[in-house]
């Protein structure tokens, strides 16, 4: 992959001109879907970039300090790092992926997570402390499954390549850690039994509290483009083998959609889950499910 | 950007003192039979987000340093609807001496929203009408003086000086 292909792919598609207007319809979805299931006619299809354009149209605190400057850098640290998972994507075939690139498309899942967890630090109010440190331990929580179900994947199918994985048939195994990566999709993306960390009106509003305007329309887009990036891994193990490109895509468009409905009926159909029931949840309830895929995936792979 | 303010309005909900009846009837506006989200509402946890700060109750004189705080941590441009009858006049709690109000006495207030308490179909009436304000006065166009309490008529009271 070279740099032009790269550069392309993480500013024209799959990176920020195909994902952003894609962010925005995911987060129209999700709100659509759940106002839908109130019995609710819900917003209107062009709200969310009413509310981005408002929000980069209005004031910012004042900010001073090193505390200040970081506050500045977190959601531009999130937002760039969720437009890079979301250019890792295979969407089209033969796009020239790199060995191990699952791991970076992780890795790089896991960064808007840690801005939150900083941004709310350094914001000095207690209510981001509060919410900062809800969304560490439902990060450790979550996070060993949804490594562990990743892992196990790869194991399966020997090989940490995305168009491999994307190409290779699926095992059993494989929807076995589809299925664990789907548990963990809800709290990764704060959907409602895991919304801890921003817990609308609880703490205010988390570790965003002190963000406004241009910021906040940084966070609400690197939130959309977790949507896009965490849908799309899964629709790309999910997805099933098909040779014609568009109806490749259109599939990949169509599951990444699908998922995105499912976990907002989840989120409008649960309450909010206290801290200590959600870590329980994971640690007690998924974390056999993961450690069983991943010793069945070594299993077979000794054997093989 | 005018179009998308008026589209996009986020509320912050205060209460100074109010006997809890405007705070469920502003909750009541986004319920599936009023659905205020179809102009684009979003009742947000922090001050920081919103748009447009909704007030209710007379503003006692516990209140009246965090209404005048949570207006200064609202970033502008911002508006702010006074809901219910308290917020206008202190409503039947007029002369008391634990009271500051009226609330225009301490922020500027854009729309009044009387009653009650007011009718969600009237909050939500208020909240559209401070939304276009908001956005023409960004917009520098001109925009209609703060209201001068001529609702306060209807209810036959008089403002305490």
């Amino acid at each position: 992959m070279n740099l032009t292909i790269a550069l392309a792919r993480l500013l024209v598609f799959p990176g920020l001109l195909f994902a952003i207007p894609f962010a925005w319809f995911f987060l129209w979805v999700e709100r659509k879907a759940v106002a839908l299931m109130q019995g609710r006619i819900g917003p209107p299809f062009m709200q969310p970039f009413y509310d981005f354009i408002k929000l980069l149209g209005k004031g910012n605190p004042p900010r001073t300090g090193l505390a200040g400057a970081l506050m500045k850098i977190w959601p531009l640290l999130a937002v760039s790092s969720a437009a890079g998972a979301v250019a890792l994507l295979p969407v089209l075939p033969h796009y020239g992926g790199f060995q191990g690139d699952l791991i970076f498309l992780l890795a790089l899942l896991e960064v808007p997570s840690f801005c939150i967890i900083a941004a709310g630090f350094s914001s000095r109010s207690i209510f981001g402390e509060i919410g900062s440190a809800r969304e560490a331990v439902l990060s450790v929580s979550y996070n060993i499954v949804f490594l562990l179900a990743i892992v196990s994947i790869a194991a399966s199918q020997h090989t940490f390549r995305l168009d491999a994985l994307a190409a290779l048939p699926a095992s059993p195994l494989r929807w076995l850690g589809v299925a664990a990566v789907l548990i963990c999709l809800p709290a990764k993306l704060h959907l409602n039994p895991f919304s801890l960390p921003n817990a609308e009106q609880e703490i205010y509003a988390g570790p965003m509290t002190e963000y406004a305007g241009p910021e906040l329309a940084m966070w609400e887009l690197a939130h959309g483009l977790e949507w896009v990036a965490a849908t799309g891994l899964v629709a790309t193990l999910a997805a099933p083998q098909i040779t014609l490109w568009w109806l490749a895509a259109i599939v990949f468009v169509g599951l990444s959609i699908g998922i995105v409905l499912l976990l907002s009926v989840l989120a409008s159909a649960t309450a909010r889950l206290a801290i200590d029931s959600t870590v329980r949840f994971y640690w007690q309830c998924t974390l056999i499910f993961a450690v069983l895929a991943i010793s069945s995936a070594l299993f077979m792979r000794f054997r093989s | 950007m005018c179009y998308c303010r008026r589209r996009s309005p986020w509320l912050f909900h205060m209460n100074s003192g109010s006997c809890n009846g405007c705070d469920i009837e502003i909750v009541a506006s986004l319920t599936p039979r009023y659905d205020a989200e179809q102009l684009g509402v979003r009742l947000e946890g922090s001050p920081r987000h919103a748009d447009i700060l909704c007030v209710t109750g007379p503003v006692t004189r516990n209140a009246v340093n965090a209404v005048k705080t949570v207006y200064d941590q609202v970033c502008g441009p911002k508006a702010v609807v006074a809901i219910g009858s308290c917020p206008a006049t202190t409503n039947v709690f007029i002369d008391s001496r634990t009271l500051e109000g009226p609330l225009s006495k301490h922020i500027p207030v854009d729309v009044f929203v009387p009653g009650c308490p007011p009718r969600p179909d009237a909050i939500i009436a208020g909240v559209a009408k401070a939304a276009g304000i908001l956005a023409d006065r960004a917009a520098n166009k001109p925009t209609p003086e703060p209201a001068p309490l001529t609702v306060v008529e209807t209810t036959g009271q008089e403002v305490r000086a």
